[in-house]
């Protein structure tokens, strides 16, 4: 039986681990690829790795700490930040990335979800969604959140797997970094939608906000802050979500 | 290629452009000459095969069988930690594939639960074998079987 999955999010900054809060202020949260190894040594499902300021980063050196953390680590890494074209999403998968997450490029460019999809395949492309309630919906965001594009969030969700997403990361902009559980209507909404696998994102707190989320029919549920700041780890997690009767890989 | 003890022949990408690349390189030919065990991942292992629905594109055809689209599952792609379960094989792998090979029963040594069908997971025929999942990501059951196979 297929399990949910529980995937620790690494937010990487300057080469360094970083944590913010509704999509802002930053804290240092160490290496990161120490972080990747000991979460994935800690049962770690999948890793998600995000170049949150690639634009501004050299793309080597990216490059190098993403090889540097896929050299040691034995689950799937899945990597995002600063991809726009399939030349990069080459550039990562040699670099040892299994999957490649874009956001705000396709919502410019949409029909990069298709080249990346014919170049590597569905299963390695994600599309992250970020999400704010507006007026009884959802709109989607670009460039971490501060741009809106005036999309509905759901019809967009719709529109990225039609185009080949093999995977959506859907954040809520409303819920991240508050830790008071995620966006359920959001993930119900975009899992209702769609039949590709939806990882959830944004407000988990304790470990039953994830079991929650896999029970609104996310098949994973992603957290940054409970795991860096050491209050909860996995293993107390995948309890919580197996006492709920998820199938979950202990 | 030639002097190579064992071939691993690794996954990540779709079938057309990975049989492209194979056939500028002239790597499809070694292949199929090699007398080395050669293993197959993802869709290394599809490749291995005669022919993909992922692009209609003939492959290298080393195996009798093709690479079928998961077309009955409520959710593609098959995407994450699923059991391998075969003759003296019970392991938790990772899993990241929309299409899934369709061969006869002979080839296959352990098969996976995907939506109420077994799907042929782990094959095997002489110094060929193929797995379906990435053993390379799938923590210390994947470690083991890589280390069986290398030590085969």
């Amino acid at each position: 039986m297929l399990r949910k999955r529980i995937v620790p999010c690494l937010d990487v900054r300057g080469g360094r681990l970083v944590k913010g809060v509704n999509f802002e202020s930053l804290r240092d949260c160490g290496d990161p690829v120490d972080a990747a190894q000991r979460y994935a040594a800690e049962g770690a499902d999948e890793i998600v790795w995000l170049n949150i300021a690639a634009g501004e980063e050299s793309w080597s050196e990216l490059l190098r700490a993403v090889e540097r953390a896929a050299e040691t680590v034995d689950v799937p890494l899945c990597v995002g930040g600063g991809v726009s074209a399939t030349g990069h999403a080459r550039e990562l998968l040699l670099a040892g990335a299994d999957k490649i997450s874009v956001n705000t490029a396709p919502l410019d460019r949409p029909a990069l979800i298709s080249e990346l999809a014919g170049h590597f395949g569905t299963q390695c492309v994600v599309v992250a969604i970020d999400a704010a309630r507006r007026n009884g919906g959802w709109e989607a965001h670009a460039s971490a959140g501060r741009r809106p594009t005036g999309r509905d969030a759901v019809d967009w969700a719709v529109e990225a797997a039609q185009r080949g997403a093999g995977e959506l990361l859907v954040t809520s902009i409303d819920t991240d970094g508050t830790q008071g559980g995620y966006d359920l209507a959001l993930l119900e909404a975009i899992c209702d939608a769609v039949t590709v696998p939806v990882i959830a994102s944004g407000g988990a707190g304790a470990p039953a906000d994830l079991a929650r989320a896999l029970e609104a029919g996310a098949s994973a549920a992603l957290a940054a802050s409970i795991f860096h700041d050491g209050i909860h780890d996995i293993a107390e997690v995948k309890r919580e979500v197996a006492a709920c009767g998820l199938p979950v890989r202990i | 290629m030639a002097s190579a003890e064992r071939l691993v022949l690794p996954g990540v990408g779709a079938a057309a452009p990975a049989m492209a690349a194979l056939q500028r390189r002239g790597l499809d030919q070694a292949l199929a000459a090699s007398d080395a065990p050669l293993l197959g991942v993802c869709l290394g292992m599809q490749l291995l095969f005669q022919r993909s629905d992922e692009g209609g594109v003939e492959c290298l055809g080393l195996l009798p069988g093709r690479v079928i689209a998961i077309d009955w599952a409520r959710q593609v792609p098959h995407m994450g930690w699923n059991d391998v379960v075969g003759e003296g094989e019970r392991a938790v792998c990772y899993f990241a594939h929309s299409y899934a090979i369709d061969c006869d029963d002979e080839l296959v040594a352990a098969t996976t639960p995907i939506d109420g069908r077994d799907v042929p997971t782990v094959v095997r025929s002489g110094r060929l074998g193929g797995v379906q999942f990435h053993p390379e990501k799938s923590a210390g059951d994947g470690r083991g079987m890589l280390e069986r196979w290398l030590a085969a």
